[in-house]
């Protein structure tokens, strides 16, 4: 790259762009928002700090309480409410985020949650103290408490924008709902980050680390792994796997199921309601915890009203924990494989999550890397860590990136139910991909799309993310036509998909965005009334957004006067001013209509500009003038 | 005045200031903004000089370097506009990085530049009767194997089959043979689809023995 090159690209390096009203947007945190837990970190100039609650705890549980007096709680307080009211408390929200009522798991028949029939099929829908809500509007609840936490912390700077994890694991229809709550909760998302990628980078930066590494990330709910390159600022992701239900919460489970079945034995069966199953996992869990650190004790789980002990010992749990902990390091080794790597190049794993405290987890971790485990940071905060980086990354500029992959494959259906995928997972992103498909009858005049993601074979073993129809195929034999069906997944791992009749050259189109289950009807309902300001936030993003587009086009014309301000008479050039100082007044209004309108007439007014420099470009270049600056920052990677 | 197409300056207006640039360009020298992807083959568009025999290293290096300056994260507090353009970048690169990496993908993009399309999609007829004996041979062999031994040993040979084959197509390419450098891609598409079975099938054993 030249030099001079360089210098121009530096006047626009993030970070020092034309980001208007950047104070007026508000801080930029970043959110690990998880199945048990929740952790709202801010870095400053690359150093973190997690934000913490007036008694210094950073891990706010992801749990809602919804009161009678229709107040809603969340965190610690609403976790003690288990105990009073189990009916009126949600937890382990995240597990449904995006999935329908076939993911919910029962405890001796019975769900920890109240489930209301939703006749449309797609995403569940539970009662709650009264209430109809979905996990989009639960989790919302949990991101204005999270939202509300860091506003406190920062003294009432305004928190506006956020890099919120997922699982790396969380497919199309998960990463959706979470980036909706947000919106729900009245915070923009910068950037979806997978979870293990934000622990390496959280890692990574602080160790100086280079190679390979592995993250393993067991917490309550969802368990991942990936492995990744870590290299001079850049973290690639080579390979992502996991398992979006699998986590401590199984553990509590097989314990409190282990607890019942000693129950049932010494004093037989009695029906259990909902709110004493939750009461059974949130004993279970104390009991799980407890024996990290201790060998045996003894707890009380109530059935019926009537009241039972019981006691466990480590060797006991161990062996009850020993099959989910099995099926991650199965997974691992999948995972591994899949990527082509050999185990020994691992230069380290590092552990995220809490059930990675778990010393039968940990001793098995080490047995299958071969090494013992690094967790000498806040396995509970390490992801927040990662993902407040990003954010000052996004907002201030900085040198690292990350490199991203699809994490699961991306498909079509074809006849008999069989997945032709699109995008293979593991993919780097963002990718886009096209397949063409036929019409297999004569005159089809209609081509249904279903899309699905999974690595399973069949459609009805992967999740179906989309259905829809292209009408209008011009009247053809069977196997004529020629119908394009592209797929887009952007840096968020967010899916768009297109399908295109290509025949007749005159372009049949439709682009989805897959759903899961909630309408875009719905979404603005809930917008409208969760969110009073809703509007006034969706105009004043559209006006910052004219503002940025603005200045952009500011800029480059007054860098055009510049070089080639030479070209212009005296009168071209008080045209042009004006015009300049119109867009100015303009952006430091309010209208967004003047933005635009200011924009356009800077445009004619520089129209002829533009031929002249047009041609001065190419009369430089036909007389054998260098043409360097005009490849501008043409050059090679480093 | 008449010009060659090849001495013609390859300029075009740059969508923000309006002035020219040349098309490969990534960003305008004067105002800054990143342009779109254009048309570029996949060892141009990373900086690469086009050969099979590609350092992994280079391409890790010129892939991450291009990446710094493209990826939509380096434009998420800019215009609507530069962030698409930067997508389509980042996705252009992604591309090029996938094809580059894989030594049949690589040898297929290879030969296209050179006016030959081998079509890895198609799952068409094997024309070549030794090919195709060969894999009907190999692939009973890896449907019989039926212990994980066997299977280990199959598909370890499997592998060896794709990098040798990949030797030769190196081989092909520097002695500018294109005939066979088609022949043996097409080879290695199915010696590759082989060890894939071989890799699946030892991965699904050894799991069922644990
Ligand atoms: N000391 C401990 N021993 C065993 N498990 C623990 C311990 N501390 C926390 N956990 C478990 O970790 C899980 C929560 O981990 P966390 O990383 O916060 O989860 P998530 O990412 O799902 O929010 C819970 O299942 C909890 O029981
Ligand atoms: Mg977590
Ligand atoms: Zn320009």
């Amino acid at each position: 790259m030249s030099d001079d090159g360089l210098v121009m690209l530096q006047l626009h390096e993030p970070g020092e762009t034309p980001a208007p009203h950047d104070s007026e947007r508000g801080a930029a945190v970043g959110i690990d928002l998880g199945t048990t837990n929740s952790v709202v970190a801010l870095s400053f100039e690359g150093s973190v700090e997690v934000l913490r609650s007036a008694d210094g705890r950073g891990l706010i549980p992801s749990v809602v309480h919804y009161r009678d007096d229709g107040g809603v709680e969340v965190g610690a307080k609403a976790r003690e409410a288990i105990l009073e009211t189990p009916d009126h408390v949600v937890s382990s929200i995240k597990r449904l985020m995006g999935r329908g009522i076939e993911d919910v798991k029962a405890l001796a028949g019975t769900l920890p949650y109240a489930v209301e029939p939703n006749p449309d099929g797609g995403m569940v829908r539970l009662r709650v103290a009264g209430r109809v809500l979905t996990p989009v509007e639960i989790s919302a609840d949990i991101l204005r408490a999270i939202k509300a936490r860091a506003e406190e912390a920062l003294l009432g700077k305004m928190v506006s924008r956020a890099v919120v994890t997922v699982p790396a694991y969380f497919d199309d229809a998960a990463r959706t709902a979470t980036k909706d709550a947000a919106r729900l909760a009245g915070l923009e998302v910068l950037r979806l980050v997978n979870e293990p990628t934000a622990a390496a980078l959280a890692y990574g930066l602080d160790n100086a680390v280079e190679g390979l590494y592995a993250v393993y990330d067991l917490g309550g709910g969802t368990f991942d792994i990936s492995v990744l390159k870590m290299e001079k600022g850049v973290f690639q992701v080579k390979a992502t796997g996991g398992d979006a239900v699998l986590g401590g919460d199984d553990i509590d489970h097989a314990i409190a199921e282990h607890f019942l079945a000693d129950r049932k034995a010494a004093v037989g069966e009695h029906p259990i309601s909902a709110g004493e199953v939750k009461q059974a996992l949130m004993t279970a869990r104390v009991a799980k915890e407890c024996l990290t650190g201790r060998t045996e004790g003894e707890w009380m789980i109530e059935v019926d009203g009537r009241p039972s002990r019981h006691s466990l010992t480590r060797e006991q749990l161990e062996f009850l924990a020993a099959p989910f902990v099995e099926r991650t390091i199965a997974i691992c080794r999948e995972v591994v494989e899949d990527a082509g790597i050999d185990v020994a190049d691992i230069r380290g794993v590092v552990l995220v999550g809490g059930s990675t405290r778990m010393p039968l987890v940990r001793a098995r971790v080490a047995d299958f890397f071969g090494r013992p485990p690094l967790a000498d940071i806040n396995p509970d905060e390490v992801v927040a860590v990662g993902a407040a980086l990003q954010a000052e990354a996004l907002t201030a500029g900085s040198d690292t990136l990350l490199l991203d992959v699809t994490p699961l494959s991306l498909g079509i259906e074809t006849m008999g139910g069989i997945v032709e995928k699109v995008i293979p997972r593991n993919t780097p992103i963002p990718v886009a991909m096209a397949q063409e498909f036929t019409t297999y009858q004569d005159g089809q005049s209609a081509m249904s799309i279903h899309v699905v993601q999974g690595e399973r074979e069949m459609v009805d073993q992967n999740r179906s993310l989309a259905r829809f129809v292209l009408r209008g195929i011009p009247p053809m034999t069977a196997g004529a036509a020629r119908i394009r069906v592209s797929f887009q997944v952007d840096a968020d791992g967010l899916l768009t998909v297109a399908a295109t009749e290509m025949t007749t050259g005159i372009e049949q189109q439709v682009a989805v965005k897959p759903s899961y289950g909630l309408n875009d009807d719905e979404m603005a309902d809930m917008l409208r009334d969760s969110l009073v300001h809703a509007r006034d936030d969706m105009q004043q993003r559209l006006l910052t957004e004219s503002v940025v587009e603005a200045r952009r086009s500011l800029l480059a014309v007054q860098s055009a006067l510049g070089v080639d301000g030479d070209l212009l008479s005296a009168d071209e050039r008080q045209a042009i001013d004006a015009a300049i100082e119109q867009v100015k007044a303009a952006c430091a209004g309010s209208d967004r209509d003047a933005v635009t309108a200011s924009v356009e007439s800077l445009e004619t007014a520089t129209k002829s500009f533009a031929e002249k420099r047009m041609d001065r470009g190419i009369r430089q270049a036909l007389a054998g003038m260098s043409v360097d600056r005009l490849d501008g920052a043409l050059g090679g990677g480093e | 005045m008449t010009m060659t197409a090849a001495a013609m300056p390859a300029l075009v207006p740059c969508w923000s200031c309006k002035g020219p640039v040349a098309t490969r360009a990534l960003f305008c020298s004067v105002c800054g903004a990143v342009q779109g992807p254009g048309a570029l083959d996949h060892f141009t568009r990373l900086g690469l000089r086009p050969t099979f025999d590609l350092d992994m290293d280079e391409l890790e290096r010129q892939y991450f370097g291009f990446q710094r300056r493209l990826h939509p994260d380096r434009f998420a507090s800019k215009s609507p506009r530069e962030r698409a353009l930067s997508q389509g970048q980042a996705t252009a690169l992604n591309e090029a990085y996938e094809t580059l990496k894989d030594p049949l993908k690589r040898a297929v993009a290879l030969l296209e530049m050179q006016g030959r399309k081998v079509d890895l999609t198609a799952c068409g007829t094997i024309n070549d009767k030794d090919l195709l004996m060969e894999q009907m041979e190999k692939r009973e062999a890896i449907a019989d194997a039926d212990s994980v031994e066997a299977i280990t040993r199959l598909s370890a040979a499997a592998d060896s089959d794709v990098l040798s084959c990949q030797c030769h197509i190196s081989a092909a390419f520097n002695g500018s043979d294109l005939e066979e450098a088609v022949h043996l891609t097409i080879r290695l598409k199915y010696l590759v689809k082989l060890a894939d079975e071989a890799r699946a099938k030892k991965v699904r054993m050894m799991r069922a023995v644990r």
